[in-house]
């Protein structure tokens, strides 16, 4: 009762989840498209390389205004990914080294600027460091009212040309031969994929906003084979991981709050991934007992279709050691053949007798006979 | 010794003991895992650590190693669920057990005497105050002693598996053929670059130990075929940046670790840029000049294929020419001009023709670019 | 034939990648409403030649000419079946999702894809024997099944003249042979078809025009003329391939 009163009186709490809410809608749409590009690690790049801007941007400005910052962020992170492509380009470092390089580098570059700053007098460098790993409890109405207007924007550019950056990521050559100017499209695609990490810094923080962008898209991909499904599931999940991590670090002090968004979008990665249905793993792991099983049903009926091949009489049955002579060995393979044959009887493609003994039926015969027949083909 | 030269020791021992691990993590195209390593160290420290409520314990060195592994293999499994690829693994996993790290830190921050802007910026200016005494004698910095140990370690790893890591690297398949067991020198190599981030973190931090192991093995692999030289030389340009960061850091008094960073960016750029035989600049030089040769040879052959032909006034007119090979009038210009001298080519009535010599030269050139593969 | 039957005119075109010379100097006129294989030994640049002519690599010199017009102009009218292994089959889409890509096109910025639209795309998956499948995700999709929606993609494009990379590879022989009915009714339909193709033995069989590759053309015309063991020998000497024949 307690979290509830706080959540609907609160003003702050309010202010920041709804600003967090934001925030994880507006990754796990522009994060679905990092995903299925296979370029969520370039967020991880991105936003570590954001770090310098934020601090050259204060430094010449001298304002904290957060659309400054958000821009210097910005201009560094493209930078970053345009020097990790060109490096991966035209020498022959990996595109992984590359990353891994620049990364570093503009964040030491960061953390060299931020040590600068603090020697600046009059400088009130306060506060840039939230950067690093987010401070969501700074973020004022604001903030949330510039995060809203870039969301919309970035959400309505996804809708405006949600063909497009659905079929450069698919197939871009065919979408080149189409005629669509692929090199805009992506470059559009990529930027808004920039500009959605970025939005995130302040809350996040520049280590942990690469996870914004993958955890969601990953979990929402478990879950649907549809693209559109997939970027609403994920900003839905976003949107719960960021709500979520910011009532739960208010009620608990001194929880962070960017760290606790990470761990409850990843409990939902984890969750996505053992139950999601078709492709999570618990499902995978039945269909793989029940293909079993049922090849093991198949192996009885072949041994007593060939019982009956050989004996050539429909009426002669026999007994469970006949057919299958490795039964005898364990108990446990006795009650198991005795299972698939009480299974095969349930379809009716076997019977037994009074003695217990089993034979194949006519509909048993012709299934296996059909068995061989589609193997054939 | 003063503090300023036991700074740059160390700072030389860390990137030297960094880039070494390091070069076999570019060859083996897993850069971007020690960035997530270097992050998951952080848990494996805080969980030794509240173990064993010391933070100079060797625990938190095994807990770290321990971690590091333990993150290279939910990779590796989450990957091999099929439903993750192999990037969206690593930045899944990392977040998750650095957030664990950073929430155990917070939630206990006033009893612990350790905090997260330390592990991940590191301060190297700190170091010399922290020193180790051998029989009531001060005998220098820990760190020199600790890092130290762990260079010699590496070293020692890679020199005595060299053959090992070699054939692991460029060819596992024929390494499991014949039984050299990729998988026990990939988990002995993450073991020892989880343990060397731990022994760097606490001077340059983590995220910096990534610049250290991934840069300097880079920048070598521009100026080097070989292997062994590979090596040396990523030693030796991390030595180069760890003395001209401090130089840097002292210079504008910043952050040391954000200044070797820096230089091994800048270092780095510099050789992409200049390197003799692989650098951009020798790279453009050699492109053009290849393009200028090729054009050559393009224009040689379209003249040879079309001579005698009953449209060769419109395929190899002068005037027309250009049409059909489709260039810009002022480099076709500039061929022309160039066969003409080289005497390849001459006009006769309008038309292009071939010398015996460009005949020939086109006749030999096509056979080398057929015979190529 | 008459020099205005011919649709595509490929004049002078080399072709490199930097400066690695693939294709050399191609001079190539394919007429009207042939179905046409590109054979030659791997490396000969037969991927290289189709997508050039559709220009998604920039030749180095030379040009390509569809009915006197630039691949812009004419871009309506052309199709294209790329390798099915040139993409990512987890992506999150069905088969009716990537069918109605070939619509894409027509379509133009901003606006999506319309009922008209949908039918035509469940009229081509009719054609290639998909159609019960267009809900089905495409990672469930075998090989052959894959190549079919690649070519329902095609359909929809409603194009004159289709490129396509290799479309039996990786294929079943029902599939295959379904695949070549569809061919050749649209060839039969007036369609110009451009085939890179890699099996020698079913050339004869399946196609009536042919061009023999190796970096530059050995030779292009009727299949019946062009195709000889002679012309082969030439075509796949220089490699030392083994010729399977």
């Amino acid at each position: 009762m307690n979290i509830i009163n706080l959540i609907l009186t609160d003003y702050t709490l309010q202010i920041v989840s709804l600003g967090s809410a934001l925030l994880g809608i507006i990754s796990g749409v522009l994060g679905s498209f990092a995903v299925i590009r296979k370029e969520s690690l370039l967020g991880d790049a991105v936003s570590h390389s954001a770090l310098p801007g934020i601090a050259l941007a204060f430094l010449l400005t001298g304002t904290k205004n957060t659309e400054v910052l958000l821009l210097g962020a910005l201009l560094s992170g493209l930078l970053s990914t345009f020097l990790i492509n060109g490096i991966s380009k035209y020498s022959r470092i990996k595109f992984d080294s590359a990353l891994a390089l620049i990364l570093s580098v503009f964040f030491g570059g960061g953390l060299v600027l931020l040590t600068y700053i603090q020697k600046v007098p009059n400088a009130n460098q306060a506060g840039l460091e939230k950067f690093i790993f987010g401070q969501a409890s700074t973020v004022l109405l604001r903030d949330v009212k510039i995060i809203a207007i870039l969301g919309t924007i970035l959400l309505l550019l996804v809708l405006a040309f949600w063909k497009e950056f659905k079929i450069v990521s698919f197939d871009i050559d065919f979408a080149e031969s189409l005629g669509f100017d692929t090199k805009k499209i992506t470059f559009l695609l990529f930027a808004m994929i920039v500009t959605s990490i970025i939005i995130g810094l302040q809350t996040v923080g520049v280590i942990l906003m690469s996870a914004m962008l993958t955890a969601p898209a990953v979990a929402a991909r478990q879950w649907t084979d549809k693209l559109h499904i997939m970027v609403i599931l994920s900003a839905l999940f976003g949107a719960i991981s960021g709500i979520g991590g910011t009532i739960v670090s208010s009620v608990v002090s001194k929880l962070p709050t960017g760290p606790m968004i990470v761990i409850i979008i990843s409990t939902i990665v984890i969750i996505s991934l053992a139950l999601a249905p078709n492709r999570g793993l618990v499902w995978r792991y039945l269909r793989n007992v029940k293909n079993q099983r049922s090849i093991g049903e198949d192996q009885v009926l072949a041994n007593l279709y060939h019982l009956y091949v050989n004996h050539d009489n429909e009426g002669h049955c026999h007994d469970l050691i006949t057919i299958n002579p490795d039964a005898n060995l364990q108990q446990k393979g006795k009650e198991n053949i005795q299972k698939q044959l009480e299974d095969l009887k349930k379809k009716g493609f076997t019977r037994s007798n009074s003695l217990d003994k089993w034979c194949i039926t006519d509909s048993g015969i012709e299934y296996v006979e059909n068995y061989f027949k589609e193997g054939e083909e | 010794m003063s503090p300023d030269l036991e700074i740059q020791i160390i700072a030389v021992i860390v990137a030297v003991a960094c880039s070494l691990p390091g070069v076999f993590l570019v060859l083996r195209k897993m850069s971007m895992m020690s960035d997530a390593i270097t992050h998951t160290i952080l848990l494996g420290i805080v969980i030794a650590f509240f173990l064993t409520e010391s933070l100079t314990s060797p625990l938190l060195i095994v807990g770290a190693a321990i971690m590091g592994v333990i993150t290279v293999f939910l990779t590796e499994v989450l990957n091999n669920t099929k439903l993750v690829s192999e990037d969206s693994a690593i930045g899944i996993v990392f977040p998750l057990l650095f957030s664990i790290a950073i929430i155990i830190i917070s939630k206990y921050a006033g009893s612990v005497h350790l905090d997260t802007d330390s592990v991940l910026l590191g301060e190297l200016a700190y170091a010399p105050f922290d020193r180790l005494e051998l029989f009531g004698r001060d005998i220098g910095p820990k760190a020199i002693y600790s890092m130290g140990t762990i260079l010699i370690i590496n070293l020692i790893f890679i020199i005595g598996f060299f053959k090992e890591l070699k054939i692991v690297t460029f060819d596992p398949a024929l390494a499991t053929i014949l039984g050299f067991m990729p998988s026990l020198i990939h988990y002995s190599l993450m073991t020892l670059v989880s343990v060397t981030a731990v022994g760097a973190f606490e001077s340059v931090g983590s995220i910096l130990v990534i610049a250290f192991m991934i840069g300097p093995p880079i920048t070598a692999y521009l100026l080097t075929d070989d292997l062994k030289f590979m090596i040396i030389l990523s030693a030796l340009v991390g030595a180069i940046n760890g003395v001209l960061g401090y130089q840097f850091a002292v210079y504008f008094d910043v952050s040391i670790a954000g200044s070797m960073a820096v230089m091994t960016g800048v270092v780095f750029l510099l050789v992409f840029v200049f390197a003799p035989k692989r650098g951009l600049v020798t790279m453009i030089r050699r492109r053009k000049s290849q393009r200028f040769e090729f054009a050559e040879k393009s224009l040689l052959f379209h003249v040879y294929n079309h001579e005698g032909d009953s449209d060769e006034r419109v395929e190899l007119g002068v005037d027309t020419i250009q049409n059909h090979v489709n260039w810009d009038k002022n480099f076709l210009n500039k061929i022309m001009k160039t066969l003409k001298e080289e005497k390849k080519v001459y006009i006769e009535d309008g038309i292009v023709k071939l010398t015996k010599e460009g005949r020939d030269f086109a006749i030999k050139s096509y056979e080398e670019i057929v015979s190529e593969f | 034939m008459k020099k205005n039957d011919y649709i595509i005119k490929v004049e002078d075109m080399t072709v490199a990648y930097s400066t690695k010379p693939v294709l050399w100097d191609i001079d190539l006129d394919i007429p009207k409403g042939v179905l046409m294989a590109i054979v030659g030994p791997n490396g000969a640049g037969k991927s290289t030649l189709i997508k050039a002519m559709l220009d998604l690599i920039k030749p180095v010199s030379g040009k390509v000419l569809f009915n006197g017009e630039s691949y812009k102009e004419h871009r309506k009218h052309i199709g294209y079946v790329p390798q099915s292994e040139s993409v990512d089959w987890d992506f999150p889409a069905n088969v009716l999702d990537v069918v109605l890509m070939g619509r894409y096109g027509e379509l133009g910025w901003f606006k999506r894809p319309g009922k008209k639209d949908k039918d035509l795309a469940i009229d081509a998956l009719e054609k290639v024997g998909m159609k019960e499948f267009a809900d089905r995700q495409i990672s469930q999709l075998s090989g052959g099944q894959q190549q079919r929606i690649f070519l329902a993609r095609a359909l929809v494009q409603d194009a004159d003249i289709y490129f396509m990379d290799e479309p039996f590879k990786g294929v079943d022989a029902k599939t295959e042979g379904a695949i070549v009915e569809l061919l050749k009714e649209l060839k039969n339909r007036g369609k110009t078809l451009i085939v890179v193709h890699h099996d020698l033995q079913t050339v004869p069989e399946y196609f009536d025009w042919v061009v023999l590759l190796n970096r530059q053309i050995v030779k292009v015309g009727p299949v019946e003329e062009v195709f000889t063991d002679e012309n082969l020998n030439k075509t796949y000497k220089s490699t030392g391939q083994i010729l399977k024949r």
